[in-house]
C-alpha cells in the first residue's frame, strides 16, 4: 500500500484499560479511598504537569505570524488554473459543476466564440452557500476548477461572490511557473501511471 | 500613642495594600503562564512584553464596565458583599509579619502592622468572616446559581473550618502563643513545626485550598457547574474586588503557612526574610499546581473527607502531641 492510500494514522499497538471492578460494599469503598490516598497516582498526576512545564515543549502556534502547514485535500477557496502548455483556461463550460452542486452557489453561462468553441462567459462561485464539499473539484473533467489554501476570507456581507477572474490563475504568476497542480480531489492519484494497462489491440 | 507610631502604621497600611492589590492582579499573570505552560500553551502573549501588561488591560477592563444591579436583588446586601471579601482578607493581614524587622535610615520597621497576642486566632477569624461575602452576595443575588453556591460555601465553610482550627491546635500547644512572631522565633530555636508537625501540617494545607477556595475544592464558584456561582451576578469592579480578595487570600495563607510551619524568616536576616518569601512563592505555585493536574470533587466528598477522614486525624494527632508533651 502506497503512503499516499494508507489511512490508518498512528501507532495501532491499541489495548484494553484495566478497570478495577466498583466497589460493592462500605468496606470496598473504604478500601478504595485507603488505596487511592496512599498510591500515588495524585503525585503522578502532579509531576506529568511539572514535567510538561520544565520541558517547556509549547505547542501554541501563533496565528497571524505562524500558520500550520495544509493537507494537500484541504478545500478552501476554489481556483481556476490554466493549461500547463498553453496557458489558456482549462474551463470548457461543459457546466458539471454547476449541476452537481449541492448547494446551488455554481452560476455559469455559456456562449459559442469566434472559433466555434464553447466558451465561459460569465462564471460565479456564491462563497456564501458554498460548502466546500469538493463536488466541483472531484466532478470537473478537465482538473480546471480545483481547491485552493486560502482560508481566511472575510466579507461585509453574506452573499460574497467570487468571479471567473478572480479565481484564474493570473497570466504572471502561470508564467513564473507557479501554478501549481492540485494534487486533491478530482487529481490523478500519485502512482497511478503503474495501475495503467495498456489497450489490448489483439483481439 | 506617639505620632511616629500612628504615622508609621498608616504607612503600613498603606503599603500592605497597594503591594497585595497588586500581587493580586501580577498573581493572575502568573496563575494563566503556569497554567498554560503545564499545558503546553504560552499564555498571555501580546498585550505588553510577555503578555505583562495584560494584568493592566485586564484593569482598565474591570474597572471600566458597568456595575449592573440587577432587578430583584437586595441592593444593599449585594452591594456590601464584596466588600466584605476585599476587606476581610486585607484585615487578616494586620496580624502577619511579611518580613523580619528591618532598619532604614537609623529607624526600626517592624513589618506587621500589630503585633497582637492572637494574631492566629485573628488572622484565621477574619479570613473566616470573608465568607460572609460570597455567603450574602449568592443570597441576595436572586440567581440559582448563586444560591447553591452559597449553600456549598456555607457546607464547606463548615467542613474545613474544624480542619483548620483544629489542626493548629497541636503547634499552638507546642509554641504556648497566638502570636506568628512567636511562632517564627520558637522555630529558630527548636527546628521547624512541618517536621515536629507533619500531620497538623498537611491539614492545614489540605483546608488552606478549602479556605480559599482552589482546585481540588474550587466548589464554591465551580465554573462548570455554577458558572461563577456567586458572582454570577456580578460585574466590573465588584467582581473584581471579589476577585481581588481572593488572591489576596492566597498570599496571606501561603504567608501563615510560611510562618506557622516552615520557619518564617528564621533569625531575621536578609537571606531569611528571601527564604521566607521564597516559602511563600512556593506555597502559591503549589497552589497553580495543582489547580493543573488535580480535577475537583464533589461538595458531599469535601465533606466527607473533612468530617469522617481529616477531623479525626487532627484529633488524634491533638492527643497523641498532648501525651507527648506531658510526658
Amino acid at each position: 500500500m502506497s503512503v499516499e492510500n494508507n489511512r490508518n494514522v498512528g501507532q495501532q499497538d491499541y489495548y484494553m484499560v484495566d478497570i478495577e471492578d466498583y466497589p460493592e460494599s462500605n468496606w470496598d469503598q473504604f478500601k478504595q479511598v485507603v488505596k487511592r490516598t496512599f498510591s500515588t497516582e495524585l503525585f503522578v498526576g502532579l509531576w506529568v504537569v511539572l514535567r510538561e512545564m520544565l520541558k517547556f515543549n509549547i505547542h501554541t502556534v501563533k496565528y497571524p505570524e505562524e500558520k500550520l502547514p495544509l493537507g494537500p485535500r484541504y478545500r478552501a477557496i476554489h481556483e481556476m488554473l490554466r493549461l500547463m502548455e498553453s496557458g489558456t483556461e482549462r474551463c470548457i463550460g461543459c457546466g458539471l459543476c454547476e449541476k452537481i452542486c449541492i448547494s446551488d452557489c455554481i452560476r455559469m453561462e455559456t456562449k459559442i466564440d469566434e472559433n466555434s468553441r464553447k466558451e465561459v462567459s460569465e462564471y460565479s462561485i456564491n462563497f456564501g452557500r458554498c460548502i466546500f464539499c469538493g463536488y466541483c473539484a472531484e466532478v470537473c473533467p478537465e482538473l480546471a476548477i480545483v481547491h485552493g489554501g486560502r482560508y481566511e476570507n472575510v466579507s461585509e456581507q453574506r452573499a460574497h461572490y467570487s468571479m471567473f477572474d478572480d479565481l484564474l490563475t493570473p497570466m504572471d504568476t502561470f508564467k513564473a511557473g507557479q501554478q501549481k497542480e492540485f494534487p486533491g480531489f478530482g487529481a490523478i492519484i500519485p502512482g497511478s501511471d503503474e495501475s495503467v494497462k495498456k489497450t489490448p489491440l489483439a483481439y | 500613642m506617639d505620632t511616629a507610631f500612628i504615622i508609621e502604621t498608616i504607612v503600613k497600611i498603606v503599603v500592605i495594600l497597594l503591594i497585595f492589590s497588586a500581587l493580586a492582579g501580577i498573581g493572575t499573570y502568573f496563575e494563566r503562564k503556569i497554567l498554560a505552560f503545564m499545558q503546553r500553551r504560552l499564555g498571555p502573549m501580546y498585550v505588553g512584553p510577555f503578555g505583562l501588561l495584560q494584568v493592566a488591560a485586564d484593569g482598565v477592563k474591570l474597572f471600566t464596565k458597568e456595575d449592573i444591579i440587577p432587578t430583584g436583588v437586595v441592593a444593599k446586601i449585594f452591594k456590601i458583599a464584596p466588600v466584605i471579601t476585599a476587606a476581610t482578607a486585607f484585615m487578616a493581614a494586620a496580624a502577619i509579619p511579611f518580613l523580619p524587622t528591618f532598619t532604614v535610615f537609623g529607624y526600626t520597621v517592624h513589618p506587621i502592622v500589630a503585633d497582637i497576642n492572637v494574631g492566629v486566632l485573628y488572622v484565621l477569624g477574619v479570613m473566616a468572616i470573608g465568607l460572609y461575602g460570597p455567603l450574602l452576595g449568592g443570597l441576595a443575588s436572586a440567581n440559582k446559581f448563586a444560591l447553591i453556591s452559597t449553600a456549598r460555601a456555607a457546607s464547606v465553610f463548615i467542613s474545613y473550618e474544624v480542619i483548620t482550627g483544629l489542626s493548629l491546635l497541636a503547634p499552638l500547644m507546642m509554641v504556648g502563643s497566638f502570636s506568628l512572631i512567636d511562632f517564627n522565633n520558637y522555630q529558630v530555636d527548636n527546628g521547624w513545626l512541618l517536621f515536629s508537625q507533619p500531620l497538623a501540617f498537611i491539614l492545614f494545607w489540605i483546608a488552606a485550598f478549602a479556605e480559599t477556595g482552589r482546585t481540588p475544592f474550587h466548589l464554591v464558584a465551580n465554573d462548570h457547574e455554577l458558572i461563577d456561582g456567586f458572582g454570577t451576578e456580578y460585574s466590573g469592579m465588584r467582581w473584581g474586588l471579589f476577585f481581588i480578595g481572593e488572591y489576596a487570600n492566597m498570599f496571606f495563607i501561603s504567608f501563615v503557612m510560611a510562618l506557622l510551619f516552615c520557619g518564617g524568616f528564621g533569625d531575621g536576616s536578609v537571606a531569611g526574610a528571601l527564604a521566607l518569601l521564597g516559602k511563600v512563592a512556593f506555597f502559591f505555585f503549589v497552589f497553580l499546581w495543582v489547580r493543573a493536574a488535580w480535577p475537583d470533587i464533589r461538595p458531599d466528598q469535601l465533606m466527607w473527607l473533612c468530617w469522617k477522614v481529616l477531623m479525626p486525624l487532627a484529633v488524634i494527632n491533638i492527643v497523641i502531641t498532648g501525651f507527648v508533651m506531658m510526658f
